[in-house]
């Protein structure tokens, strides 16, 4: 296990309470962004986001198959993370451990709660068969800030999957039926300082961590704290805030790397 | 697996290649930031990326040798890199090509420089079209020189088979489906010897000489582009 | 100075033959020939070929200056991360407090950042280090970054040279150990800097007159902030 050696973890205490952050950004900045698409083609819909170094590949595929008993009309989603060894010296080949199955579900959320995916246009037979969409994430690369990198890279791929109705002899291929997309931004605090788009040093001393996912009239479509510190009301409405600002620049940033 | 396909048309193959032309292969090093050494690669469609983390004090403990360091290949498939999604996780066939390829690394590591440590090798195929298994262990070979380990030989592989009854190298996604026999080999290109040797389908010993021989060039092509690929790299260092 | 271009060998390259040439470091032999074992700089020292990693993992020698961090603390010893494939072990008896068994926790816990020396390497790679030394101690303020271990001669610099300049011209303290970990205190731009240029300097190693370039760009700095 990689230790954080605890000169380091003061220095950046030390560096946050003069309102710094090591690599020179402000409290609420994130770092350099790159959003790229259709880079698997076996996939129906792909994409690699890197975040500063962390890197993320998130690939779309899609299957026919049975309805949910509850919603016989939808189509069906489901989103799996995995954290591949390649991307830190810490990951361990193996089963999902529970970091794994909350990036997942956290990204899930985020698409699921904000009806990205029009799944009622994802029926093929009611009751009997409709079309499920599988997203799978792969971090390639761990520097901070996974949820984001994650939810990003599902996003860009969402946006520009196609059904493969061809290969299924229901038609002709057509674009994903989605709706806005939310964004979400993650801050974590440490020592009283919270901040934004945590690089890996901070995610490592951070004693929580706040997720916020918001569309594009700014609101609130999805939020998750993590790790067992605590926020104050008054941090929890300035990462709101600063969310819903960040969210507005990066959801500029998507459409222009999808195309739209 | 027989089907009304043609796989030759005037001499040619469905992609237009010669029979003893390889696709086309681009390989890019370094390219992950936190794993030591790292290595992304595209063949025909495939495209893979490996990632080597080591020497480390192997874990756990029970899995140490006190007289060299062990190898830990990992082949793995993502769900999106296939037709149909895979589930993730591993099956028995990357678990039985995780084996093939750590055995072909261990010979040309010179282990014995680290006693009761592991090298951690972690291929990843991100999209698939047949010799994902050639194109990963060759990915691999450069992932492990760009993170320093001492070794021996950079090993490299390249697969020959038999589509209507010639013999052909670098087999494409129809050609493996339809094609008679498949011969995916890893060489040592210092010295010719054979790391990795899988074949299936079904070949009279004429034929496989062919195949081997043809194999066996295939890999000397790529072997060229591997170590041009990390001149390429380290040169840059010293401009 | 020598001109000639620095050249870079991969491993199994051809090198030389036993008939002509003795094997250095780096290489290896078979059937009376050497060839490289590593991606390096190949260097001949008289009959010998040597390659000098450009890559590669701490491999820990003895008297090696290094910088650890404390993994865990244990009845009689510690057992400290210094970067290298294994983790070193330092004995209470290799420290210079009076430490009672047991009470290893009072003195160096995990996370705790440590200036060391190797004090030796067994067969088995089996490593123990020793803080008994007048320029050894637990380190205090300051930050702490990793570096390429291959680059840390050039960071270092001829006779110190580099390491001299870096220090002369942010105000900085700067250890640098062979493990390719580096500490640095001053002041948060002094820091800034310091880290910057290592950067500049490991992407730039290989490169001839390096030294003179770091320095002038660290004095137009200087005069920048007049």
């Amino acid at each position: 296990m990689t230790i954080i050696p605890s000169i380091k973890k003061d220095y950046l205490i030390k560096l946050a309470k003069n309102g710094k952050r090591v690599d020179g950004r402000k409290f609420d900045e994130f770092r350099n962004i790159e959003i790229e698409v259709g880079v698997v083609k076996k996939a129906e819909g792909s994409a690699r986001v890197k975040i500063g170094n962390t890197q993320v590949i998130t690939g779309i595929k899609m299957d026919v198959g049975e309805p949910y008993p509850d919603s016989p009309d939808s189509g069906v989603m489901s989103t799996a993370a995995e954290l591949i060894p390649m991307a830190s010296p810490d990951f361990e080949a193996g089963p999902p451990r529970e970091d794994a199955i909350e990036l997942a579900r956290v990204v899930d959320r985020g698409i699921r709660e904000s009806e990205l995916i029009e799944v009622d246009k994802l029926c093929i037979e009611p009751g009997e068969k409709v079309w499920i969409v599988f997203i799978d994430i792969h971090i390639l690369d761990y520097d901070g800030n996974l949820f984001d990198a994650a939810s990003l890279a599902s996003l860009a791929a969402l946006m520009t999957a196609k059904v493969p109705a061809e290969q299924f002899e229901l038609g002709e291929d057509y674009p994903l039926p989605l709706k806005e997309p939310p964004i979400s931004c993650t801050s974590v605090k440490f020592n009283g300082v919270v901040v934004m788009d945590p690089s890996l040093d901070e995610e490592e001393i951070a004693e929580a961590r706040l997720t916020v996912a918001t569309d594009k009239n700014g609101d609130i479509r999805a939020m998750q704290k993590g790790l067992n510190g605590s926020f104050t009301v008054e941090e929890i409405k300035k990462v709101i805030k600063a969310s819903t600002d960040n969210g507005k620049k990066i959801r500029e940033q998507l459409y222009k790397s999808v195309g739209k | 697996m027989k089907s009304d396909i043609k796989l030759f048309e005037n001499g040619k193959r469905l992609d237009g290649r010669r029979p003893d032309e390889l696709r086309k292969i681009k390989i890019e090093v370094g390219v992950l930031h936190r794993a030591e050494g790292s290595c992304y690669l595209e063949w025909g469609d495939n495209k893979v990326l490996a990632a080597v983390y080591g020497p480390r004090e192997a874990v756990p403990r029970h899995t140490q040798n006190p007289l060299r360091a062990i190898v830990n290949a990992r082949y793995n498939m993502a769900a999106f890199s296939v037709d149909d999604r895979k589930r993730p996780g591993p099956d028995r066939r990357s678990r039985e090509i995780s084996k093939v390829i750590s055995e072909a690394l261990e010979y040309v590591i010179l282990l014995e420089k680290f006693p009761r440590a592991s090298i951690d090798v972690n291929i990843e195929v991100l999209d698939a079209e047949a010799g994902t298994r050639v194109a990963g262990l060759t990915a691999a070979a450069v992932a492990l020189v760009d993170a320093g380990i001492p070794m021996k030989d950079i090993p490299v592989g390249c697969a020959a088979g038999k589509i209507e009854g010639k013999v052909v190298l670098d087999l494409g996604k129809e050609e493996d489906n339809y094609g008679d026999a498949d011969l995916p080999i890893v060489i040592s290109p210092r010295t010719n010897e054979i790391l990795l040797l899988q074949m299936d389908g079904h070949l009279t010993p004429k034929e496989f000489d062919e195949a081997l021989d043809l194999a066996i060039k295939g890999c000397h092509e790529v072997s060229k582009m591997q170590k041009e690929a990390i001149m390429k790299k380290f040169e840059k260092e010293a401009q | 100075m020598n001109l000639e271009k620095r050249t870079i060998v991969i491993p199994s390259q051809l090198l030389g033959d036993v008939k002509k040439d003795k094997a250095g470091s780096g290489t290896f032999i078979e059937n009376g020939k050497i060839y490289s074992e590593v991606i390096g700089v190949l260097n001949r020292n008289k009959e010998y070929i040597n390659v000098t990693p450009l890559k590669g993992r701490y491999n820990p020698n003895q008297n090696d200056f290094v910088i650890g961090i404390v993994m865990e603390a244990m009845q009689s010893s510690w057992l400290v991360d210094i970067n290298a494939a294994y983790p070193a072990l330092l004995h209470v008896n290799e420290v210079p407090w009076d430490v009672e068994f047991g009470e290893t926790e009072k003195y160096l816990n995990h996370g705790d950042v440590v200036m060391a020396k190797v004090l030796s390497v067994d067969q088995e790679k089996k490593l123990n280090i020793t803080l008994k030394d007048r320029n050894l101690y637990k380190v205090k303020g300051g930050n702490i970054i990793d570096v390429e271990p291959s680059k840390v001669p050039r960071i270092i610099g001829k006779k110190g040279s580099m390491i001299s300049l870096l220090k002369k011209y942010t105000n900085c303290r700067i250890f640098v150990g062979q493990n390719g970990r580096i500490w640095i205190d001053g002041e948060d731009k002094g820091i800034k800097k310091v880290i910057n240029t290592i950067e500049l300097i490991q992407k730039e190693s290989l490169s001839y007159g390096l030294t003179n370039k770091i320095e002038n760009l660290l004095k137009n700095d200087a005069k920048d902030v007049q």
